[in-house]
């Protein structure tokens, strides 16, 4: 039965609960795995990546998949949909599917269409010159950038997101078709402090966040949102309950206990924190999920404010390309960008990739005592005698 | 293993569900596409058409060509839609704020989640996108499809929305970008009726549940990730779809230590799986590897010479528990010292695999830094077997729960509650007894919150039996 096409289909406003279907879930999985993987599932023997954004998974039986793995858009229009269905169908019998970096992986079983299926994707550009379809991804390479909405569809953002993710990507496009890195870095981007993606915990993180706190609709405060839970919603406790000269119900915030994070905005509309010479991205680099040699930890914050430079953030990507290079330069094989840091110590981070240390990097949040150094084992670097020539030592 | 899907589907047959005629997917030139304006001046989101990465922008002007070509009578949702969400995106750029404005309760009937309501704060100057809903779909597991289901999700979605998505959201759902309120109901329902399909979570509730690519294409899973998922997800229906919690709550499934889906960073219950028997070792494989037959890590590092492999340097002295040598010219593993890493694996995969006698793992807690910082999920279950229907893994996913529930703030995650009341506290909730393996080092102050139970005497005191022996 094809899909409606009048104007509310098989729902009745009329009669809403009539026909009504709920709880029936996703699809299921087992119809979109080609009959190779239906039938070799759980016995893949091993895996290569043969070249660049290529694989080919062996399965015990010695049946074998391959994979193209190309970049994709979180951010994609049906049209792109369709024109990938038209490749999965010309070289992949119709399978398809995507990665949890928004990359679209063509599961091609016939080995003999694979170099007319990494031609075509090659070959097809955007009217802007990009490609629409690029291959890599693989290995030790710098992969998709997992990130937020942004200005295109969030209503806390403090920066945008795809916009930035295409200007990194663009900068950073010979690392995802090349896998000449030591490990895989994994980039993340946030436009906020909610985080609508991991990038807490990845080698480097771009993160929108606001450095002004929030306008007072007091006109409207009183309508628009609740009180009590605007005050309790700041963990500063910074907001509390006030009322206008001419009477009406609002808030006050003591302005120097606010660390921006919004948490009061979205309890509360009349509460806006965006701002345009205020708001701008932090980058955190070191942190990693995997298991891997060492336990999965968090990004640090390592440059903690760049402007938001539309539409490209040059910013941003400069900063971004000076911590890849001097990890691509100095990391051992096997070795995340968090732990190279570790070994090398932070304060040689920043002598290596020559970001400026400041006061703003230095945790005073709770628990940040656990961050300072509690040791006399450290390394000379320019910084270091700086403090000592400054405490008039050298 | 056979393994069968529990409930057959309609297969879906693009031919019978489309929408549009092939002339009406064709209906512009690649030189209509060059000449193309949209109707506002778009500069700034224009220089982000060059360059080798996929421009957003050239896609989304391809698909408002698309649609004005189709023209209003072949559209349920404004034909301008897309042009009117990059004429804001470049008034966003030149204002350095968002447009959009804060929240907006809309949804279907019966579910409190799926559906976030989204309005522009320049509805007048981008009449398209004046009510520009989203509706998350809930993905298949491990995002796999055929060109079926999408091509009939894409004219659904072209039809009745913007024809703009994401492949995926963060949290693993098809997101739907911008539709109007009239028309959430009847996608809904279309989806249900046509394609099987139902919507995901949002809001205070059971999140989408996703899990990394597991046994369908990896070599590492112990544990079958999807079909876990996919059983998680339907028990819990009611609780994805009707928000009944303090706040959300994801599960993911990662069916190895590498972490995939990052599940360990990512989620309240995080099942990761892992073996508790020895690596198999295949020292032929072992041989092939040291005399450069194989490259390692599975050609990861192709693009560089990092000269020939050296087992020593780059396997056996990376190993975090040092519990691995060469012996008589063979690889050997002290096993019970092995923590389970996964470096020598991923190294060295035709040589090494998992153990035979697999498990998961269950760890609790982690979020991202909204409100009082990040937290990474905290090891509990330290290995468990579980086979289809996993009552054992639900019955501590709903201990967990009852537990949030009944002691959990308003917009508290578990991670947080764990942190207030205590570890301990939580490990009493689900019936745990305490584990080193839960802890980095045991605490260095000696504040314990000792029970009157377990101390002689209960916390009753006397003071007149005190005075009795001391003098005021």
């Amino acid at each position: 039965m094809a899909l409606s096409q009048d104007k509310f289909g098989i729902y009745n406003p009329d009669k809403p609960r009539d026909n009504r279907i709920t709880d029936i879930g996703p699809r299921h999985f087992w119809q979109y795995f080609p009959p190779v993987i239906q039938k070799n599932y759980g016995k893949w023997a091993y895996h290569d990546i043969l070249e660049p954004g290529v694989m080919v998974h062996v399965a015990e039986s010695g049946d074998k998949i391959f994979t193209v793995r190309v970049g994709g858009m979180r951010l994609m229009s049906v049209e792109l949909m369709r024109e990938a269905c038209d490749i999965a169908d010309k070289y992949c019998d119709g399978y398809l599917r995507f990665t949890t970096r928004n990359n679209i992986e063509f599961l091609c079983t016939d080995e003999s269409k694979l170099a007319a299926l990494k031609t075509d994707l090659m070959s097809r550009k955007m009217q802007g010159g990009s490609y629409k379809f690029p291959i890599g991804g693989t290995g030790a390479s710098i992969t998709n950038v997992v990130h937020t909405q942004g200005y295109i569809h969030c209503h806390t953002p403090a920066t945008d997101a795809s916009s930035m993710v295409k200007a990194i990507m663009d900068d950073l496009f010979d690392y995802f078709t090349g896998m000449t890195l030591p490990a895989k870095v994994r980039v993340s981007m946030a436009c906020c402090l909610n985080m609508c993606g991991a990038v807490h915990c990845s080698d480097i993180a771009c993160l929108g966040y606001h450095r002004k706190p929030p306008a007072i609709d007091h006109d409207f405060l009183a309508k628009m949102c609740e009180i009590p839970l605007v005050v309790t919603a700041c963990p500063l406790a910074a907001i509390s309950p006030a009322t206008t000269e001419d009477g009406k119900k609002t808030v006050k915030i003591k302005e120097d206990r606010c660390m921006f994070c919004g948490n009061c905005y979205t309890m509360c509309p009349a509460l806006p924190l965006s701002d345009k010479t205020g708001d701008g991205v932090v980058i955190l680099a070191g942190g990693k999920l995997s298991n891997r040699i060492s336990a999965p930890k968090f990004s640090k914050v390592v440059v903690p404010y760049c402007p938001n430079n539309f539409p490209r953030f040059p910013e941003v990507t400069a900063n971004i390309k000076k911590i890849v290079e001097a990890y691509a330069k100095d990391a051992m094989k096997y070795e995340r960008l968090g732990d190279w840091a570790e070994r090398i110590g932070w304060e040689k981070f920043f002598e290596k990739t020559g970001l400026p240390f400041t006061e703003h990097l230095i945790d005073d949040y709770r628990l940040a005592y656990d961050t300072y150094r509690t040791s006399t084992q450290f390394k000379f670097t320019d910084s270091s005698w700086a403090v000592s020539k400054a405490a008039d030592g050298v | 293993m056979a393994f069968e899907p529990k409930s057959p589907q309609k297969k879906l047959n693009y031919q019978e569900l489309r929408i549009y005629s092939d002339a009406e997917l064709n209906n512009y030139t690649e030189e209509e596409l060059k000449n193309f304006k949209i109707k506002h001046p778009i500069p700034m989101c224009e220089e982000l058409e060059s360059g080798p990465w996929p421009s957003f922008v050239s896609d989304a002007k391809r698909e408002a060509l698309h649609r004005k070509k189709l023209g209003q009578g072949r559209l349920l949702t404004d034909a301008d839609a897309v042009e009117d969400l990059l004429g804001q995106l470049e008034v966003s750029f030149e204002d350095g704020e968002t447009h959009w404005k804060h929240g907006g309760i809309v949804g279907v009937s019966g579910y409190g989640g799926g559906v976030i309501g989204r309005y522009s704060d320049l509805p007048e100057k981008f009449p398209g996108v004046a009510h520009f809903h989203t509706i998350r779909l809930n993905q298949t597991m491990s995002k796999f499809y055929d060109t079926q289901f999408l091509r009939a999700l894409s004219d659904l979605w072209e039809f009745r929305g913007s024809g703009l998505f994401n492949m995926h959201g963060s949290t693993g759902d098809i997101v739907f970008l911008g539709t109007i309120t009239e028309q959430l109901e009847p996608i809904f329902q279309e989806a249900a009726h046509h394609l099987d399909q139902d919507i995901g979570g949002s809001g205070s509730n059971l999140r989408t549940p996703s899990c990394c690519i597991g046994k369908a294409r990896c070599e590492f899973a112990c544990y079958d990730t999807q079909d876990m998922c996919y059983e998680i997800t339907m028990t819990y229906q009611d609780e994805l779809h009707r928000p009944a919690f303090p706040y959300k709550f994801k599960i993911k499934f990662d069916g190895c230590p590498n972490c995939c889906v990052a599940s360990i960073a990512r989620s309240d219950i995080s099942i990761i799986g892992t073996w508790c028997d020895d690596i198999q070792i295949d020292q032929a494989a072992v041989h092939a590897y040291i005399k450069g037959e194989v490259a390692p890590n599975a050609g990861a590092h192709g693009g560089r010479n990092w000269g020939k492999f050296d087992i020593q340097a780059e396997v056996i002295d990376r190993c975090p528990t040092k519990c691995m040598w060469m012996e008589g010219g063979n690889l050997r593993i002290d096993n019970k010292e092995c923590v389970r890493c996964m470096h020598c694996i991923n190294t060295m995969p035709r040589a090494l695999k998992p153990g035979k006698d697999k498990g998961v793992m269950m760890l609790f807690g982690a979020k991202a830094p909204i409100l009082e910082g990040a937290q990474m999920a905290t090891l509990l279950v330290p290995f468990m077997r579980t086979e289809a229907p996993y009552d054992n893994v639900k019955a501590i996913i709903e201990k967990t729960w009852d537990y949030w529930m009944e002691e959990g703030k308003n917009r508290e995650r578990l991670g947080e509650l764990i942190q207030r009341k205590g570890l301990p506290a939580f490990l009493k909730a689900i019936g745990l007894p305490a584990a080193p393996h839960m802890v980095i080092t045991p605490r260095a102050n000696p504040y314990v919150f000792w029970d009157p139970a377990d101390v002689p005497g209960g916390h009753t005191r006397d003071i007149n039996d005190y005075r009795s022996r001391h003098a005021r």
